[in-house]
């Protein structure tokens, strides 16, 4: 069993952050890389992101967002419970190096992804920008961590509630016509990422944007999660989950994303009704 | 001599004891396995048809050389325990192969009794003594040699892997198996499915070794969890690489992202290894097609066919480039799925998926071969049809088209020598590699091919191993 030794709950609820006991994992993990979570016996096999790890206490963190039925379980677990299996680290690490002025832009649970690649930037020397944002004030995770991972940090919320008013990419085509931009990292929902990757064509900016198509083993085994880049088949879970955003076929990651929406619908209903009358016993 | 003579043509004049099946209308619905194994009865019947041959030809045509006429004499005598250890001697996996292997072209091709009609029943006789001593046998270990103190890591839990880990820990090797997956037994466990071969048993085969002590850990993908050069800077001194041949091959023809398209690799493993079928029991959903085409004629593609069938499919049409003669997939297989109601659509080749405005399959567009001049691999190879493109409308459709090396450990691992399909290159007789403490078998090694393949390379890598420990490279 991987132990869960910290739990926090954000954005209301909605998005739970667990430190897991992983030390295999956390030696090796890298920013970007990938871990497949199942929490018990029956469960599905889930990949998140690792936000941030700490070899030394052999340790690493994810954070998810609530959205059916498998992360609903997961945010049932408390410290000192665990998931029955945790494997990783998976995927290509984010390609790290000095370019000169960075934007990390994140959307939603996205920016727990984004964080350590921001953090990452900075390290290796880059003027690093973030822009993050999300439907509503209440819905904004992480803007400490990404404030201390970066030189400059815009919040935007879609309601206005906090911030500036609007999408994320509002506040990023600003920066763009201020300044010359080496690189923007796009990390959120898919219509955001692809909307990134638009504005930023327009500028001639490369974008990497990571890619979080249904997996099954995170491998190469299965091709459950293929995405079409530059006109070509990829497998997300070993050559991504980054891409080059103006290669990505996102119209396509939309459709495929929904190949299981009916079972998953039914599937959450049928979970919440059994956790509501567990909590009413 | 004249007797011996008329007592075998007595012998030979009985027919094969056929194998009490599932009915296959009622078993295309369920996951129940489909052959139900000989009574103690019935396989010394059928035993009792062996001929006891000098030079037995089923014995040549054992990739391992299983002393066949030797277990089956046994079975006839009744001594069911004396037989099973006999079997063990070359094959420590036989509950499997007795239900998976390709008897019709090794053992049972090869008896002289298929010449005259019906071979001996090879196959069945070995699956009845392995299961009679899974249901009687008293369990007891075999005896192992005392510790060595030498530390062997095994990367791949499938036939190859397992047969390594018990060849080595009975030599009195520490033995640690690291699979990448979260439980063991590669694709016995997450590709073949139960209605051929129960997990239970698997598990059971897995479980001997643990008892033995060989240490299993899963959720480690070597070249990512840890590095070959670590599991040897971490004290192990021989690394054996049983990795499978696990990438899944696409037809790279238009339409292929389209919802509703899944290679057999992730069919089967979300139906086996996630037990999809029992959604929304377990979490893991499948596609439950109502009318599923799948593409290959081998015994992935069957296996795929007919787990469409039992996930309540009214329609599964299975699509093969060749003709029967060429199918690939083992003869049980074929006819079984026959018998359950695939229906086989040969000398056909799609040529591009069709798509709704949801970007989920509606059909394919295929076309019509015909055989031409052998190929490399000695069959006649198809040849498209000038205008027979036609339509099959299908709302699920399983690529079952081949598999090939995955490079995740050996593109991490530039010492290690593959061929230019990504198989690493291996010497046949040892299974040595050019990395030096390192061996690999089975389909890394030779591409896909079968479990006793894996399990005979497995065989010859643990006394090379064993040689090295024991002696030095
Ligand atoms: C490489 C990668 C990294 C990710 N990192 C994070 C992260 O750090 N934080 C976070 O909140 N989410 C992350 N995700 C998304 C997360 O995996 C899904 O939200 C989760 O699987 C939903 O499962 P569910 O059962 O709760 O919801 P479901 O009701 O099953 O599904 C909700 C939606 O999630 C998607 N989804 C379902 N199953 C899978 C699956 N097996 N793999 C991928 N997506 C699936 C589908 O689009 C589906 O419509 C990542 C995905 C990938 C591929
Ligand atoms: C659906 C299907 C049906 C089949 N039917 C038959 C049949 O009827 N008869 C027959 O003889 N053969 C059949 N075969 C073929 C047979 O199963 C294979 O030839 C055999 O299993 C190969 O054994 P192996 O030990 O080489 O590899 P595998 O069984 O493929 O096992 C390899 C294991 O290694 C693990 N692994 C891979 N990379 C890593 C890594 N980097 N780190 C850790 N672990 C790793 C994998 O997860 C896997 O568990 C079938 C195959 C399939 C897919
Ligand atoms: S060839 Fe056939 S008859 Fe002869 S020993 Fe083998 S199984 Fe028996
Ligand atoms: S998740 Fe199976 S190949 Fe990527």
């Amino acid at each position: 069993m991987f132990k869960i030794v910290k739990r926090e709950e954000m954005s209301q609820g909605t998005v739970i952050l667990n430190e897991i006991e992983a030390p295999l994992i956390a030696r090796k993990a890298k920013p970007g890389q990938f871990v497949i979570l199942k929490a018990n016996e029956t469960g599905e096999r889930i990949p998140l992101t690792m936000a941030y790890t700490d070899p030394e206490r052999g340790v690493i963190a994810v954070i998810y967002q609530v959205v059916g039925k498998s992360t609903a379980l997961f945010k049932t677990l408390q410290v000192g419970d665990g998931y029955q299996d945790v494997i990783g680290p998976l995927g290509k690490p984010t390609h790290i190096e000095k370019l000169g002025r960075v934007v990390c832009v994140g959307g939603g649970t996205g920016v727990a992804v984004l964080h350590p690649i921001t953090r990452a930037m900075k390290e290796a020397g880059n003027h690093v920008i973030a822009i993050i944002g999300a439907r509503t004030r209440d819905l904004l995770i992480l803007e400490d961590f990404m404030r201390r991972a970066s030189h400059e940090l815009h919040v935007c919320t879609d309601d206005g509630s906090y911030g500036r008013k609007g999408f994320v990419t509002h506040a990023l085509k600003d920066v763009l016509d201020r300044e010359t931009i080496n690189q923007v990292v796009a990390i959120g929902p898919v219509p955001m990422m692809k909307f990134v990757s638009q504005l930023t064509r327009q500028y001639g900016v490369p974008t990497l944007v990571s890619l979080n198509p249904i997996m099954v083993d995170g491998t190469g085994m299965c091709g459950g999660c293929r995405v079409t880049v530059g006109g070509e088949t990829r497998f997300a879970c070993v050559d991504g989950p980054e891409f080059d955003g103006h290669q990505v076929d996102f119209d396509e990651l939309m459709l495929r994303l929904q190949a299981y929406c009916e079972e998953e619908k039914a599937c959450f209903q049928e979970f919440c009704m059994m956790e509501e009358s567990w909590h009413r016993k | 001599m004249a007797e011996e003579a008329t007592v075998k043509e007595k012998k030979t004049k009985k027919g094969r004891v056929p194998m009490p099946e599932q009915d296959p209308k009622e078993r295309a619905r369920n996951f129940l396995e489909v052959p139900l194994g000989y009574s103690p009865e019935m396989a010394r019947e059928e035993a009792s048809r062996c001929l006891q041959c000098k030079n037995p030809g089923c014995v040549e045509g054992c990739p391992v050389g299983i002393d066949i006429p030797g277990f089956i004499r046994l079975i006839a005598s009744g001594e069911f325990t004396a037989s099973i250890r006999h079997v063990w001697k070359q094959n420590s996996l036989p509950a499997v192969c007795g239900r998976v292997c390709p008897q019709e072209i090794q053992c049972e091709g090869k008896c002289v009794l298929a010449k005259k009609g019906e071979p001996v029943a090879i196959g069945n006789l070995e699956r009845f003594v392995a299961d009679w001593e899974r249901a009687h046998g008293s369990g007891a270990l075999p005896p192992k040699a005392s510790p060595t103190g030498k530390r062997v890591a095994v990367v791949g839990s499938g036939p190859a892997g397992l047969t390594v880990a018990g060849d080595l820990i009975q030599k009195g090797h520490e033995v640690t198996i690291f699979e990448a997956f979260h439980k063991p037994g590669g694709v016995l466990l997450y590709g073949i499915p139960e209605f051929r071969l129960p997990k239970e048993i698997v598990a059971q085969e897995v479980n001997f070794l643990e008892r033995l002590g060989v240490r299993v850990q899963c959720n480690v993908v070597v070249g990512r969890t840890v590095s070959l050069d670590e599991l040897f800077a971490e004290g192990y001194q021989a690394v054996f690489l049983g990795l499978g041949a696990g990438l899944p091959k696409f037809m790279n023809i238009p339409g292929e992202n389209l919802v509703g398209i899944l290679s057999a690799n992730e069919y089967l493993t979300r139906a086996n290894l996630m037990k999809a079928y029992l959604f929304p029991q377990v979490d893991t959903p499948i596609p439950r097609g109502k009318d599923v085409v799948v593409l290959g004629g081998g015994n992935v593609a069957m296996d795929a066919a007919r787990t469409a069938l039992r996930l309540g499919a009214d329609r599964v049409r299975l699509v093969y480039r060749r003709s029967r003669e060429e199918m690939p997939a083992r003869a049980a297989e074929a006819h079984h799925a026959e018998e359950e109601g695939i229906e086989f659509f040969l000398l056909t080749n799609p040529v591009r998926y069709l798509g709704n405005e949801k970007g989920r399959l509606v059909g394919m567009e295929c076309i019509r071969m015909e055989l031409g001049e052998p190929d490399a691999s000695g069959r006649r190879r198809p040849i498209p049809v000038k205008g027979s493109e036609f339509t099959l409308e299908c709302d699920l459709c399983i690529v079952a088209v081949g598999t090939g090396a995955n490079p995740l450990l050996t593109s991490s691992t530039p010492d290690l020598k593959v061929n230019k399909w990504g198989y690493i290159e291996a010497d046949p007789c040892t299974g040595k590699t050019l990395k030096k403490g390192v061996w690999a078998g089975g389909d890394i090694v030779t591409g896909a091919a079968t479990v006793i393949l894996a399990m005979g390379a497995g065989r010859l890598a643990a006394n090379s191993i064993h040689d090295y420990l024991m002696r030095g490279w």
